[in-house]
């Protein structure tokens, strides 16, 4: 069985020049890929080529092995792929109920949402235990806990993190891993781009240094965490 | 304990205060005319319950979508002189037959505001407000310039039943309002609790993120207003019929405008009970004032106080500021007993140990 995601010699840039070149970069089926490297690496390029927010001058894109360059996000989310943005994206003054069932704001069958609400609520209670309150009242960390529980409204295969625990502290940061962690082991392929290279590689069970759009090098989290060069280099001398 | 348990606001009490409440000021207002049949208490009673009409069918557009309309009173002239140019040009007797016009300058006001919406909505923030405010001037300058459509300066004289004198003459006009109102009220109940409503929301916090989440923004947008625009319109329907004389400047004045927004403020935007609230409270002092100070217009002095004192103190407006408050209480009592670094300790999802983060998710 071929990758869940594919990329393919993928060339993209912002018109000033190209970000990532001839990329090749594999997601497999249930796995969490994180990729690290330094900023201008063209890491969060890869989540916008994959969410469909930019499409790929050159090279192949594929999903479940079908063909998905091209595709609008709109069209993208249907196949399955729900991108969680770094910056906030709540509605702020709408109730975290509210919040939450935009997430499947396109599906129609109202018994289908529904069922998505009560599973949701089983495995976010903070869903039902803030359900009244404005998102806005909510701490960073709580924030994004909802975000992620309005992903699981759509039902993702793919679910993709730009940076999650940006701008959290050390313990909400852990909180927050944890639940990458079990929505993982709930059946969701997970990639995430993480400035934090320690804690994204010891979450990861893939781990994928970027330098200047390529790839420098892939492996086990475990493996590309325990690099010297890596470690050197982005982690601090102490690794 | 029991007596905490006894004193506990729980979401389940509070819908049954709110049903409680509602029902109490439904049988008040429909046995009103009974209990104070003066016409110095039904004629207030009449603009009291059209303002709640008002400022409820203003929140629709205004409240749930964040597009602040300053110039709503076109579509109340509107839907006024629509209704006085019918009844004269259909030669209708006057009494409870005319009623039958309310709706159908209803129509002619929704074909108004499909267009004026059509221009206006393609702008935001202040350069909408500042369009609608032009519009409302357009039709006021048209009202005073199509002499021979609307008779202009010289004002429409509408026809008004010679029976109903007396105590009596205010009622019809207040029944007909109150059912105008409760009709409004319950159009904007049914949207917040739509999904058409969830859409208007998300505009307000962040249209682009609306969009981005599939809701298609414009034609949520078009409406909400025309839908806010009609109901405003049936009411400038029977205010026509009620004060039986129209002119431009009072049936298209810009102070009908701000104040149905003025009252929307201070019940609290985007709720269903904030706009009732803002009329219930606002109407009765501004006539009271205007009627004690005459003729001086200082009841605006009034108005503009009352504007400072809630965007200064109550930006969001009763509703939600007494909810903030009832939250916040709630979560108080909630944390008290354990608070001060409990291991039991409730704790958000923010700080929660990662064992129960793990345990408690599952695949949904």
């Amino acid at each position: 069985m071929g990758p869940l995601l594919e990329l393919q010699g993928v060339t993209v840039g912002y018109g000033g020049g190209d970000i990532l070149h001839e990329l090749d970069l594999n997601v497999e089926e249930g796995a969490i890929t994180c990729i690290v490297g330094p900023n201008g690496a063209g890491k969060s390029t890869v989540l916008r080529v994959v969410s469909g927010l930019l499409r790929p001058r050159l090279g192949r894109l594929r999903f479940r092995g079908v063909s998905i360059a091209g595709l609008s996000p709109r069209q993208i989310l249907r196949r399955g792929i729900v991108q969680v943005p770094q910056e906030r994206s709540l509605f702020p003054t709408m109730t975290v109920w509210e919040n939450v069932r935009m997430g499947a704001y396109t599906v129609h069958d109202r018994a289908l949402v529904e069922r998505r609400l009560q599973a949701v609520c089983e495995s976010f209670p903070i869903v039902r235990e803030r359900r009244h309150e404005p998102a806005a009242s909510l701490s960073g960390g709580q924030q994004k806990i909802i975000e992620f529980a309005r992903a699981m409204m759509l039902d993702p295969s793919l679910v993709v993190l730009d940076e999650p625990s940006m701008g959290l502290d050390p313990k909400t940061r852990t909180t927050v891993f944890d639940t990458i962690r079990a929505m993982n082991q709930a059946g969701r392929t997970i990639l995430l781009v993480e400035q934090n290279a320690r804690s994204g590689l010891g979450l990861a069970s893939h781990g994928i240094v970027m330098e200047s759009g390529r790839i420098r090098l892939e492996g086990l989290g475990s493996a590309v965490l325990g690099n010297p060069e890596i470690g050197r280099l982005y982690l601090g001398a102490s690794a | 304990m029991s007596g905490t348990r006894t004193l506990a606001i729980t979401p389940g009490r509070v819908t049954a205060l709110k049903g409680l409440a509602m029902l109490l000021v439904a049988i008040l207002a429909l046995i009103l005319p009974l209990i104070a049949p003066d016409p110095a208490t039904t004629g207030m009673a009449v603009f009291t319950v059209m303002y709640i009409g008002l400022a409820s069918a203003w929140n629709i557009m205004g409240g749930y979508t964040g597009y602040i309309s300053l110039g709503h009173a076109a579509f109340f002239g509107f839907g006024a002189y629509s209704f006085g140019l019918m009844i004269n040009h259909l030669n209708m007797a006057p009494g409870y037959l005319p009623f039958v016009l309310v709706p159908v300058a209803g129509l002619l006001t929704a074909a108004l505001a499909v267009g004026i919406g059509w221009v206006a909505l393609r702008t935001r923030a202040a350069t909408f407000v500042i369009v609608t405010i032009a519009f409302m001037f357009m039709l006021q300058l048209l009202g005073e310039n199509l002499v021979k459509l609307t008779g202009g300066g010289a004002g429409l004289a509408l026809p008004y039943s010679h029976d109903w004198g007396g105590d009596f003459f205010n009622i019809p006009y207040y029944y007909a309002m109150l059912a105008l109102a409760v009709l409004t009220i319950g159009v904007s109940w049914w949207i917040r609790r739509s999904k058409f409503g969830l859409g208007l929301l998300a505009i307000r916090d962040d249209e682009d993120k609306a969009l981005a989440v599939g809701v298609p923004t414009r034609s949520f947008k078009l409406t909400a207003f025309v839908i806010s625009a009609v109901l405003v319109g049936m009411i400038g329907a029977v205010y026509a019929y009620y004060v039986t004389y129209l002119y431009p400047q009072f049936a298209f004045d810009p102070l009908i405008g701000i104040s149905m927004v003025l009252m929307a403020f201070l019940g609290g935007l985007g709720t269903v009970s904030g706009p009732v609230i803002g009329a219930l409270l606002l109407e009765p002092a501004q006539m009271e004032f205007a009627y004690r100070f005459g003729a001086s217009r200082l009841y605006l002095v009034f108005y503009a106080a009352v504007f400072l004192i809630v965007i200064l103190l109550l930006p969001r407006g009763i509703v939600p500021s007494v909810a903030d408050l009832v939250h916040s209480w709630r979560r108080r009592r909630q944390a008290g007993p354990t608070a001060g670094g409990s291991r039991n300790a409730p704790v958000s999802a923010g700080e929660e140990p990662p064992a129960t983060a793990q345990q408690r998710l599952a695949s949904p």
